[in-house]
């Protein structure tokens, strides 16, 4: 069969059981959109490309499943850079196709030309350049191979237009064949048995489980950890989730805005099990001053990971799952072994009093006055209490997140999206609609800032085209909330450059214009009416412009380079005997 | 030798990287050592006896702790299929160097007789200088450098060196990734 390499391109999509895709058409990849009308598979019309990246990302991260996305060369290609470096440091499979100008005047400067390849090249997993049509289904199977196997990450495949409209043989690879690239997946049994017994005799241990959890399928496998061992978890911005917020080994969100439970748990243990985790500096805070007395298991498929920051006592190079799954039988039998010569694992009762009564001394506060203004933890807490158990919640970056990740019961994996190791302010209403469009049975909220917002709101145009019921909850305080929180703490309250004014833009009017419903909510009494109003919609996007407080700060904090010794309490803790 | 900026020798690494031969790949590899704020001394890349691939020598001067997380990102890399780090002692390393120098009529057989020793090459002769080919251990090129310089060097140029592991006592093969990570 003689295909276009246009059509290849699409039947090999097709055959990776591509659903849907997220693109805007453009000169270079014209030949290519051709095709795209008689496929299966959907396309959803961005109006920028950045919100294809990212709705591609949202897509990813609720379902599991690569996203993919189609933009066109040189200023497209440029657009679609933050969503690849967000998708690199966060580990989600993207599967990204630009248009190239064609193969025969690359490197003239012509029209619309980009070094795609080149400038992605730090911030993808791997990327290709296509030169002949016949490249194309060999290339994409190993796009999609790459962006999904070992630590799933972006790819891109930079395809040049007169390479789309070439012809060629239609085939299809019956196995991706990549010497370098044989990812470890299987633990090796010797350190998981190290693992054990270190795990055998730890008096004050924690579970540090990371995103990697929720990319290696892992949160039953950890719960049966959890149950078999006692141990108490954090879950990391990354894991929110994947491990239930409502059981009562879990302590939390850990690092510069956690709990101090989380933190102090950490810190004081003797033993952490990293799980898919990668000690990043928001969690350990001075990398000097972190966990100084605990031993360290750490388990990552990517080896690089181990001893990058911090060097583990015992190292162990697979998948999370696989390896929590070896690890569940090795404490077993080591647990068998201890009871046959009365060696049995120390008690943790101590463990747990001491932590439960930091829990108790040391709650997350704060203090919603009946006529006072709106504090933002406050419409967070209705949210969370109004919405299904299940809900996919999606964050931008900021104060928003920190309070969202914080105060949010995450009951299941894969309900948190938010961008943590770019930290991409923008992120939240492109990556809900992605989750939205992958799991439309579910309901999807986005909690976002007004900075954020103003970043990429105008994907609300596309979700309300496509009829993609996402929910937004801006928490409108006027500012660049975080940036204020900074210059507030820490250069004596010299406002630099972070007000945003309420008004302008007018939300609820933007909201409208662009085919949602919108509200604005002033008072703490209209914020749950506000919320089950918002329920009810689902034929269209959905706004609040919820006006809240902008003296409210993230509390707790760790400031930045200091050690997670010095956790910085809310201020009604800050004298012992406090208020609460 | 390299040498730090007071003169004392710095214990430098030698990596040998096997990687597809296909085009980008040097930009891959040469980007990394770039992003990590490293510097290559120098860098050797050529086709191996299977011409699907590519040998890269690589010279760094590291601390080796660094060098482990270097080693590892290089691994990543998909068109990177191994890397083995040589030991100075446990590597036959050479390197080819040209250099012309001045050489008037009069000192030129004592020039000569210097690259003899040396067992260099007169490659080119001018009425005044002369193009002088050496090959050998990276640190023969340096002593020969020495012996040349009050002649007056006209232009220099190494290649860089290439190493092989010495097959008395053959290295560690590659940095496996398997588990043994750390």
């Amino acid at each position: 069969m003689q295909l276009t390499g246009a059509q290849a391109l699409i039947k090999s999509l097709e055959m990776e059981h591509t659903e849907v895709m997220f693109g805007l058409p453009g000169g270079a990849i014209l030949p290519v959109y051709d095709p795209l009308i008689d496929s299966s598979i959907r396309h959803i019309l961005v109006r920028h490309e950045q919100g294809a990246g990212h709705m591609a990302e949202g897509y990813a991260h609720a379902t599991g499943r690569p996203g993919v996305a189609m933009v066109t060369s040189g200023p497209a290609a440029t657009n679609i850079v933050t969503p690849l470096c967000d998708a690199y440091m966060d580990s989600i499979p993207l599967v990204v196709v630009t248009g190239q100008v064609p193969y025969a005047v690359i490197g003239t400067d012509a029209f619309q030309e980009a070094d795609t390849v080149g400038i992605t090249m730090p911030i993808t997993k791997h990327n290709w350049l296509i030169t002949e049509a016949s490249e194309i289904p060999r290339v994409v199977r190993e796009a999609f191979h790459v962006a999904t196997t070992g630590r799933p990450g972006p790819v891109l495949v930079d395809m040049p237009k007169d390479v789309a409209n070439q012809t060629m043989d239609w085939y299809w690879p019956d196995a991706v064949d990549l010497p370098g690239y044989k990812p470890t997946t299987k633990g090796h049994p010797k350190q998981i048995k190290d693992a054990a017994r270190l795990m055998a005799e730890a008096r004050r241990p924690v579970i540090y489980a990371g995103g990697g959890i929720l990319k290696a399928r892992a949160a039953e496998a950890l719960r049966q950890l959890v149950e078999l061992t006692d141990f108490p978890v954090v879950t990391t911005l990354m894991a929110r989730g994947a491990f239930p917020d409502d059981h009562e080994r879990c302590l939390g969100m850990p690092g510069m805005h956690g709990n101090y439970t989380a933190i102090t748990a950490m810190q004081q243990s003797d033993l952490l099990i990293a799980l898919g985790s990668r000690f990043d500096d928001r969690v350990t805070g001075k990398v000097g001053a972190f966990a100084p007395g605990a031993k360290i298991i750490h388990v990552d498929i990517d080896p690089a990971e181990l001893g990058k920051v911090r060097r583990p006592d015992v190292p162990i190079v697979g998948d999370c799952r696989l390896v929590i799954e070896e690890m569940v039988k090795a404490v077993r039998a080591e647990k068998t072994r201890r009871r046959d010569t009365g060696h049995e694992f120390p008690s943790l009762d101590g463990w747990h009093v001491q932590l439960r009564q930091w829990q108790e001394q040391f709650p997350l506060h704060y203090e919603q006055i009946e006529d006072g203004p709106l504090k933002p933890q406050f419409v967070i807490d209705q949210l969370c209490d109004n919405t299904p158990d299940d809900t996919i919640v999606a964050s931008g970056v900021g104060q928003h997140q920190m309070w969202t990740s914080q105060r949010w019961t995450f009951n299941h994996p894969y309900t948190w999206i938010n961008s943590g190791g770019l930290g991409t302010m923008g992120f939240a209403v492109p990556a809900a609609i992605g989750a939205k469009v992958g799991k439309p049975e579910r309901m999807v909220w986005a909690v976002d800032g007004d900075g954020c917002f103003q970043m990429t709101a105008q994907e609300l145009v596309t979700a309300s085209a496509e009829r993609i019921p996402v929910k937004i909850a801006i928490l409108n305080n006027a500012y660049l909330g975080m940036v204020r929180q900074w210059q507030e703490l820490f250069y004596e309250e010299r406002y630099s450059e972070v007000y945003l004014s309420p008004d302008l833009p007018d939300y609820v009017k933007w909201a409208e214009a662009m085919g949602c419903v919108a509200f604005r909510v002033d008072t703490p009494e209209d914020v749950e009416p506000t919320i089950q109003k918002a329920n009810e919609v689902d034929d269209r996007p959905v706004v609040i412009d919820f006006r809240t407080d902008y003296r409210e700060k993230v509390y707790p904090m760790v400031a930045a380079g200091t050690s997670n010794d010095d956790v910085i309490l809310d201020p009604a803790h800050d004298r012992p005997g406090g208020r609460d | 030798m390299t040498t730090t900026a007071d003169g004392t020798p710095v214990q430098h690494h030698i990596l040998t990287v096997l990687v597809e031969n296909k085009f980008g790949v040097l930009s891959r590899v040469a980007g990394l050592f770039a992003r990590r704020g490293f510097n290559i001394v120098s860098l050797a890349v050529s086709p191996t006896e299977d011409e699907r691939f590519s040998r890269m020598t690589i010279v760094v001067d590291a601390e080796s702790a660094p060098l482990e997380q270097i080693t590892k990102q290089l691994n990543k890399l998909i068109p990177v299929l191994k890397i083995a780090e040589l030991h100075p002692d446990q590597a036959v390393e050479r390197e080819l160097m040209l250099v012309t120098v001045k050489a008037t009529a009069e000192l030129r057989s004592q020039i000569t007789e210097l690259a003899s020793i040396f067992q260099a090459r007169i490659d080119d002769v001018g009425h005044d200088a002369l193009t002088i080919q050496v090959a050998g251990a990276p640190e023969k090129l340096d002593a020969m450098t020495d012996l040349l310089q009050p002649f007056g060097i006209i232009e220099l140029q190494r290649t860089g060196r290439i190493a092989l592991p010495k097959l008395a006592r053959r290295p560690a093969k590659l940095r496996a990734v398997k588990n043994r990570a750390v």
